[in-house]
């Protein structure tokens, strides 16, 4: 217990540091049912991403990024193996999201897939076979209509209004997983085990470290729901998406065009709006009218 | 009254000893669970509900179906149901008691639950259904207790009783409507995305629930002084054949729709539950046969006038109903509904030994629920002098 505390106040501080707007009192102030998640459930993390995400927009820092509705489109053919799995890696690496051998625990926010898998019912026998091969990327769509907001008896998952991101309040969520049940993309992941590592029990450390790799983003408790957040705490920060950052440099250096790109939907000039111009684009499950917000181009 | 809850035999207090224990070992394993995590359950990332949320299915019909005998005799003035409606009721309770339970137990962080309440969402059908639910557990306790007590005193239930007696009744077809919502409404779930699910959770709740309770009336003859009655037993026999036929003529319809469609999405997971899907053969594709089969013969002994009277023959046609309805929708409907998985892969799901001990201990706790309440019931119904049918 006194690790964690230690670390609950060192995380704590580094998020008064790095959002110095709320005063100390505040943020550590610790509510009844977080005392509870402490003394009980082993919860250690003050409310960061609650300052984070309530904020008004600009307020953190002057130059953060802004749209009325983000959108990433996928240009599947300039990816490759290499590039999908530096976006899986560079974004587990600043969410803290855990390393776990069990499938069945697995946590991912960004993954590789194949395209029968992505889009099930599209596949047919004479699908180019080189289609087949590519390593599509899938994450959460951060739906226009998402169904995991409309089931939430918390509102712990919510779409934030001023951007149309997905968001999750992981200090809210009560892990009843009727979110995983709506969403129809498989993109959410549950804490089925301690997710940090805990002093003295080796095997539960799920960081290569001993410490979480991204000391200023929250770990989880276990039994929270967790997914994409389309980078929420970076677009505050002035910063794009991870992902979109690591695939860029990469595709600068192989020569290629740029394998994901982010930007606002509605704005009609943005990147992403030239690029669902230019080509044909596909969605998932648009049949199920939740309007994903990533476009992919096969 | 509650007193009498406290004085009985050897029979009756080593009945609630084993139930204690049981309950104790199911409370350990759930001290782990909260300690560990739902890790130590089968469920896993694409089977995110399982055996809990099953049960907790399974119960909101045998909670329901307390409305199978309230209706006749206070919509009907069936006579004979005044006899036996505060078992229904009873039973009632303690279903509804284990189905918060397996709630409970199923939640990843239960220290938060009140966050329920303390951000109220409507939109989100899990609200409406834990309004329901309490307002029937409430109901239920409210109206069986005053009715009782009443009886006790040798008069009629006061007038203001009716109300809530009536408001029961569509309470109870609204607890069981709700939880079929939650599965009824989510898009990309193929097998439980249609409108006769709440149908055919009332048909098999209105066959499960009058089961359970034919067989909880044999055990209070058996057992007690007081005799729930030939007649009692009759009728409640005629309700379960009709339910029971329903219940399967409304997956009948659904295998129409699904096959006859031929929709993949929608055929995958009956592929999946009997017969296996891409060659996955489960552990669950003998049960689900099992369960039709259950079904099956149990239909073909109660619509036969002979068996159907005949005490012996009827019990057995209860457990096979009770065993059908159980595996159908205690296991497969909520397992069925999650596999193959949004992107058509295949996890399988089985229930741990921890996850089966809890589930035990919940079921304990709500026979110990029911076991009090019948004793009271049973022990003023004798003292009444209402013992012998
Ligand atoms: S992809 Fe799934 S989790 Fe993401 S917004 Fe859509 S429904 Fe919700
Ligand atoms: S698991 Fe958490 S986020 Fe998902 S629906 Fe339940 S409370 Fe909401």
């Amino acid at each position: 217990m006194a690790v964690n505390r230690r670390k609950f106040l060192k995380i704590g501080g580094a998020s008064i540091l790095a959002f110095g707007a709320k005063p100390a009192a505040d943020a550590l102030g610790i509510s009844p049912t977080e005392w509870l998640d402490e003394k009980l459930g082993g919860f250690t993390i003050p409310e960061t991403l609650l300052h984070l995400f309530r904020k008004p927009a600009g307020s953190v820092a002057g130059e953060a990024l802004t749209a009325k509705r983000w959108a990433m489109v996928v240009n599947v053919r300039a990816l490759d193996e290499e590039i999908a799995e530096a976006c899986k890696e560079a974004c587990h690496r600043v969410h803290n999201v855990p390393e776990i051998d069990n499938p069945k625990h697995e946590i991912k926010w960004i993954w590789q897939e194949e395209y029968e898998h992505v889009f099930p019912g599209q596949q047919h026998e004479h699908v180019d076979e080189a289609l087949k091969k590519l390593p599509f990327l899938v994450m959460c769509n951060h739906c226009f209509n998402p169904p995991c907001c409309r089931v939430c008896p918390t509102k712990a998952t919510f779409k934030r209004k001023k951007d149309g991101i997905v968001l999750m309040d992981m200090h809210r969520c009560i892990g009843c997983r009727f979110c995983m049940a709506a969403c129809p993309f498989g993109a959410r992941s549950f804490n089925w085990i301690i997710p940090w590592p805990r002093a003295g029990a080796e095997e539960e450390r799920r960081f290569k470290g001993k410490e979480p790799p991204t000391p200023d983003y929250p770990t989880r408790a276990k039994g929270v729901v967790e997914k994409c957040n389309f980078c929420a705490e970076r677009l505050a920060k002035g910063q794009i998406p991870a992902c979109v950052e690591v695939s860029q440099e990469l595709c600068k250096k192989k020569g290629r065009e740029p394998a994901l790109v982010f930007g606002d939907l509605e704005d009609p000039d943005s990147e992403v709006r030239q690029l669902l111009r230019l080509h044909y684009t596909i969605r998932r499950k648009p049949e199920l009218g939740s309007h994903p917000n990533v476009y992919y181009i096969v | 009254m509650l007193e009498k809850a406290f004085v009985g035999g050897r029979k009756y207090w080593l009945l609630i000893a084993c139930l204690l224990g049981v309950i104790g070992v199911g409370f350990i394993m759930w001290l782990w669970q909260f300690r560990v995590g739902l890790g130590i359950t089968g469920m896993s990332r694409d089977v995110s509900w399982g055996f809990y949320i099953g049960q907790f299915t399974y119960l909101v019909g045998v909670a329901a179906a307390g409305v199978m005998v309230v209706l006749p005799y206070y919509l009907h003035h069936y006579k004979a149901f005044g006899r036996i409606t505060i078992l229904a009721e009873f039973m009632a309770i303690g279903a509804v008691s284990m189905c918060l339970l397996f709630i409970l137990v199923d939640l990843g962080n239960p220290v938060r639950m009140i966050n329920v309440l303390l951000h109220p969402t409507p939109r989100s059908v899990l609200f409406w259904d834990m309004i329901v639910l309490n307002g029937y557990l409430f109901l239920n306790i409210f109206v069986g207790w005053n009715v009782l007590s009443a009886e006790r005193k040798g008069s009629p239930p006061p007038g203001w009783i009716k109300p809530f007696i009536y408001l029961s009744i569509p309470w109870a077809i609204s607890i069981h409507t709700v939880t079929a919502y939650l599965y009824a409404g989510l898009p990309g779930r193929g097998f439980w995305l249609t409108a006769i699910m709440a149908p055919r959770f009332l048909s098999s709740a209105f066959c499960a629930g009058p089961a359970i309770l034919i067989l909880l009336c044999l055990i209070v003859r058996k057992t007690t002084k007081f005799d729930p009655g030939k007649e009692q037993i009759r009728t409640l026999g005629s309700i379960v054949t009709y339910a029971l036929v329903l219940n399967v003529f409304f997956f009948l319809c659904e295998l129409f729709t699904v096959f006859y469609s031929q929709i993949p999405g929608h055929m995958h997971h009956f592929h999946y539950l009997f017969f296996g899907h891409e060659g996955h053969v489960v552990k669950l594709v003998p049960l689900m046969w099992l369960a039709f089969a259950c079904m099956t013969a149990a239909i073909v002994l109660l619509v036969i006038p002979v068996t159907r009277r005949n005490e012996g023959i009827l019990t057995v046609a209860c457990v096979l109903t009770v065993v059908g309805t159980w595996i159908d929708k205690g296991f497969g409907l909520v397992v069925g509904g999650f596999v193959p998985n949004p992107l058509e892969r295949i996890t399988d799901y089985w229930p741990t030994v921890p996850e089966t001990l809890i589930a035990l201990g919940v079921w304990a706790t709500g026979f110990l629920i029911i076991s009090l309440l019948y004793k009271v019931a049973t022990s003023v119904k004798v003292e009444v002098g209402a013992g012998q049918a």
